[in-house]
């Protein structure tokens, strides 16, 4: 363990950016460790390793400052020896002006050489071997350099600033070990593919804000309440009514949220329209409105603000459908795929999808018979609108039901959930029925599945608004009842004060029993019940469907194969594949709920998180169990803002109902933080009338003055109208770019072809050389890599050592061979890019001759 | 420390493939190399379609037998933190089949055969090669050089994503 540590510490004092070279230092660093036992011969290597270096700095100034020439490896070796003396004792004579000048200017080129280092397509021997050498100059002319003026000073300041970039990685390393659930979702995308994965990355994300709102909601509303506010019991609305307290704990009560729970600080019901509670004087009321609006605003923003992230991250592609192929050849292999069977649907998804386009490339010019096409496409399109039409009806037939169901006595389970399990069973059912009804159409599967999306959406979004026009009705009807209720409490409590009155005059009446008095129905909280129970009944039949729907199959599948009469796995049942659409739409469809519910019952945002947290866990167990990856992966970025779009139209449709109820709706007079006022965001005025100076309140009624909202708005929507013409207007301009571009590109293109074609004996030429250089580099190739690792040190070596390779007898061919093929590059004015001669621009892995096209045409230019 | 776990763990690996030849100690930098056939049936490698391509193109001698330097080397590249053009220039080096520095036709035709596991035709094939051809090939030589092959690999979208990335 402590030799690990000082392993660290060795690391860190070396400044370098190369992890791979660092991997290679650990672990030699790290068997030295190993292999010496005691801390004595340590010392030992070190000792040795230190007289090298300095011979390799000493090697490297020479090399720098051109004072001695380089022949060859051999006399080196020998030249070595001797500078080692020469120049130890120049460092230790004090540095002029200039010569610190220049050793500042080589200090700071090996700092890059070393920041670089990465990036240089160099073997690691040779990467090694640079960057000790790199290392050792810097460590010791960094010193050299401070000398003087504040060496000490110049020393610590390096030190801190290693140790800061060691802080800094080190951090690093730990926020991206924070990540929530990193570990899990890399696992089921090595094994899935991205596109599953970002169904659980939306999950992550989802749990993220939901935590957000959760916070929100349990700090400022429900703790508060449970803390200051008045306990159970106290009142009416805080109690359980006499005729429901025998049942009210019972099981089946709780469990329809009811009983107990429905008289808890869950639901809009329980909280109490008391100004201020507390030693605090929190205004609960006003909180509790301003955290429901602030619920929407922070979502609105987060979801808009990603949306314009991903955007920005879309809109860098650039141009697509240049490299349709190219790309699907060279990028297409997923290299993360270490499973066999995600390996063999890779394998059949690239063959698809080559398939596909070559289908494309074959069929874009033919013209196939349209009218049967469209008239499929209308055909599936109307009767998928029946589909539509047909469940949107059956839920409003099953709402209607439930209301006179809910007026009788005694009604069984099934007549309590029918709505529940109606919307359960459209939503398991129609999808499927969608899909193939889709298979007319006859789409490119992209657009097949985003149309198959919207359906879905449309189908979850009719059950939801048909279940919401059904709620407002039974609202409208309590709301009618409670006209009467509130007479029937009214006359209660005065005939009660009246009697106690006439029983005895002098004793103060005992007050009436909270469960006794007669309650309005609160349809505040009737609604939450009602999304509450929905939310619940989907979380059931979620999790219902994957135990039954994957792992029972997948049990079923694996187990029963050995006694069947068919291949299972290969045949009809088979294994499930992960339904990336379907799970996506039921978070969004789920998310849209709780937006909705979270204003009438606090707690379901709770109930929420706890539901994405199971649901993380379970799925991630379940995709890894029991699911087998897809055929056709769709790209999980590009519909990512799809599934983001959704997500905010569901936001903004969930947002419609609660601010029609906030804005029209009379709050129940009995229950919840605003009763006794006309409308619930009296609240607001109610605050700055009461809690704010005057002149805020009198600057409040302006700005709601009619008269200056209108101006406002239409303000705001000069301003929209302008920055969308100005966005169109830059898109029109990045349009016309990327045509001139691609015409240019062919217009190249077109000017190289024919100089190929117009200069056929040119092109001669070109073919006459190529074999003799290919066989030349193949032998040069060997005896080059030799001379690589000392040749590479410093650019003026190379430069030399070109020169030298031009000078000597082997390289000639290669020098002539660029010499005869120069001139036509020089006709045409093109770029003098060798591009037939160095394949490797800016990779010095030398084939032959030198990359550098600088000695070979300053050998081959004069002869012409 | 992390890097430190990770050359420990790379080393493990090279160690557990063969357990009698690789030494656990690396101070006298003993010249040891494992071949190909080792190296391939790793899991990260096993079910890549390219496998024999990497190994060699990593591999000093071009034989496909790696020494621990070469395999380092290999891990280096293929690590997520490896920047854009090293991957680019290693991928060239992979997809040049027959090492003349270009990617010609027959290199298109292995990839495309390895990629799809010889299921399409040989009409299709040609085609798919010709419009590959077509797309990058920004000098009309008829083969892809590096620069056009860099060209084509710095505009696709998902070559960071997809493209060489490895967990160790």
């Amino acid at each position: 363990k402590d030799k690990e540590d000082d392993e660290s510490k060795e690391e860190d004092s070396c400044s370098q950016q190369n992890r791979a070279s660092r991997e290679n230092n650990h672990q030699q660093k790290n068997s030295d460790g190993k292999k010496a036992e005691e801390e004595g011969s340590r010392r030992r290597e070190r000792g040795k390793k230190a007289p090298t270096k300095d011979q390799k700095e000493s090697e490297n100034k020479e090399k720098k400052t051109n004072k001695k020439e380089k022949e060859g490896n051999d006399k080196q070796k020998t030249d070595r020896k001797n500078s080692t003396t020469s120049s130890n004792s120049s460092d230790e004579e004090s540095l002029s002006e200039e010569e610190l000048a220049m050793l500042m200017e080589q200090v700071e080129q090996k700092k890059k050489l070393i920041s670089t280092m990465r990036n240089k397509p160099w073997r690691m021997m040779k990467k090694l071997s640079v960057l000790r050498e790199a290392q050792a100059f810097v460590e010791k002319f960094e010193g050299a350099l401070g000398k003087g003026k504040g060496k000490k000073l110049y020393a610590y300041k390096m030190m801190m600033a290693k140790k800061w970039v060691k802080f800094k990685r080190d951090f690093d390393n730990f926020k991206t070990q924070c990540i929530p659930w990193e570990m899990k979702i890399k696992e089921v995308e090595s094994h899935f593919g991205s596109s599953v994965a970002s169904y659980f990355i939306f999950l992550r994300w989802m749990y993220g804000v939901n935590l957000v709102l959760f916070g929100l909601i349990f700090g400022l509303v429900i703790i508060p309440e449970i803390l200051m506010g008045m306990p159970y019991g106290s009142m009416p609305r805080k109690t359980v009514p006499r005729a429901e307290q025998a049942t009210a704990m019972d099981f089946s009560v709780l469990w329809d949220f009811e009983g107990y729970i429905k008289y808890s600080a869950l639901f809009y019901g329980y909280y109490n329209n008391q100004r201020t509670i507390g030693w605090l004087k929190y205004r609960l009321p006003m909180a509790y409105f301003t955290v429901g609006i602030s619920v929407f605003g922070y979502s609105l923003m987060v979801v808009i603000r990603s949306m314009a992230r991903n955007a920005n991250e879309s809109t860098a592609d650039g141009d697509d459908d240049n490299f349709i192929f190219s790309w699907k050849m060279f990028t297409s292999w997923d290299y993360l795929i270490g499973n066999p069977e995600t390996a063999d649907n890779k394998f059949a998804s690239i063959t698809t999808s080559f398939k596909e386009s070559i289908v494309d490339e074959q069929e874009s010019n033919k013209d196939e018979n349209i009218h049967l096409r469209r008239f499929l496409r209308v055909l599936a399109n109307v009767l998928i609108i029946c589909c539509l039409c047909g469940s949107g009806y059956l839920i409003y037939f099953v709402v209607k039901r439930s209301q006179t169901f809910s007026k009788m006595q005694n009604v069984g389970w099934y007549e309590r959930n029918e709505v529940e399990i109606v919307m359960s069973l459209l939503g398991m059912f129609c999808p499927p029925l969608f899909e193939t009804i889709a298979a007319l159409e006859n789409y490119h599967p992209r657009i097949g599945l985003k149309w198959q999306l919207g359906r879905i959406f449309a189908l979850f979004l009719g059950n939801l608004y048909t279940f919401l026009l059904a709620l407002m009705d039974d609202v409208n009807e309590k709301l009618a009842e409670e006209d009467v209720v509130k007479n029937i409490t009214h006359w209660t409590l005065l005939s009660h004060h009246n009697s106690s009155m006439g029983n005895g005059s002098t004793a103060t009446p005992p007050p009436l029993d909270p469960a006794d008095v007669p309650r309005g129905p609160c349809w505040e909280t009737t609604v939450g019940i009602e999304i509450v129970r929905l939310t619940v009944s989907d979380i059931l039949v979620t999790y219902i469907t994957i135990l039954v729907g994957d792992f029972i199959r997948a049990c079923f599948v694996r187990f029963m194969n050995y006694c069947w009469c068919w291949d299972l796995e290969a045949g009809f049942p088979s294994y499930a594949e992960f339904d990336i659409s379907g799970n996506v739409l039921g978070l969004i469809f789920n998310q849209g709920m709780i937006w909705m519910g979270s204003f009438y019952a606090p707690g379901l945002v709770g109930i929420n998180v706890l539901r994405l947290l199971t649901s993380m866990y379970f799925q991630c167990w379940a995709v890894m169990s029991s699911n087998v990856p897809h055929a056709r992966v769709f790209k999980a970025s590009k519909s990512n803002n799809f599934y983001m779009g959704l997500l905010l139209l569901i936001l903004f449709l969930s947002l419609l109902p609660v601010a029609y109820t906030i804005m029209s709706l009379p709050p129940s007079f009995d229950c919840g933080p605003f009763s006794g006022k006309k409308r619930m965001y009296e609240v607001i005025q109610e605050t700055i009338d009461l809690d704010f100076p005057l002149f805020v309140a009198k600057i409040f009624s302006y700005v709601a003055n009619p008269g200056l909202i209108i101006p406002a708005i239409l303000l705001m929507v000069l301003a929209i109208y302008y920055l969308n013409a100005v966005a169109e207007a830059y898109q029109r301009a990045n349009a016309e770019l990327k045509k001139k571009m691609q015409m240019q590109r062919e217009e190249e293109k077109n000017k190289r072809n024919n100089k190929a074609s117009t200069n056929p004996v040119l092109q001669d030429l070109e073919d006459l050389f190529t074999p003799s250089t290919k066989n030349e580099s193949h032998l040069k190739q060997a005896e080059d890599k030799k001379i690589d690792s000392p040749n590479r040190t410093s650019p003026v070596a190379k430069t030399r050592q070109d020169k030298a390779a031009a000078l000597g007898g082997s390289p000639m061919t290669g020098g002539r061979g660029r010499a005869f093929t120069l001139p036509p590059h020089m006709f045409v004015t093109r770029p003098p890019t060798p591009h037939v001669w160095a394949p490797y621009p800016g990779q010095p892995r030398p084939r032959g001759y030198p990359l550098g096209p600088v000695p070979g045409r300053g050998r081959g230019q004069p002869r012409y | 420390c992390f890097f430190f776990l990770l050359v420990y763990r790379l080393h493990g690996r090279y160690h557990e493939m063969a357990p009698n030849v690789v030494p656990m100690d690396y101070t006298k930098d003993p010249d040891v190399k494992l071949p190909m056939q080792l190296i391939i049936n790793m899991p990260e490698l096993k079910e890549n379609p390219f496998r024999e391509r990497i190994v060699e193109s990593f591999s000093e001698d071009g034989e496909g037998s790696l020494s621990f330097n070469d395999f380092v080397d290999m891990f280096s590249v293929l690590s997520e933190m490896a920047p854009r053009e090293l991957k680019a220039i290693y991928a060239f080096k992979i997809y040049d089949f027959n090492t003349d520095n270009f990617i010609c036709k027959s290199d298109l035709e292995k990839t495309l055969n390895k990629l799809t596991r010889e299921e399409l035709t040989a009409e299709e094939i040609t085609l798919v090669c010709e419009k590959v051809i077509e797309e990058a090939d920004m000098d009309g030589d008829g083969k892809l050089g590096f620069a056009d092959f860099e060209n084509m690999i710095s505009k696709a979208p998902d070559f960071l994503r997809y493209c060489f990335k490895k967990k160790i």
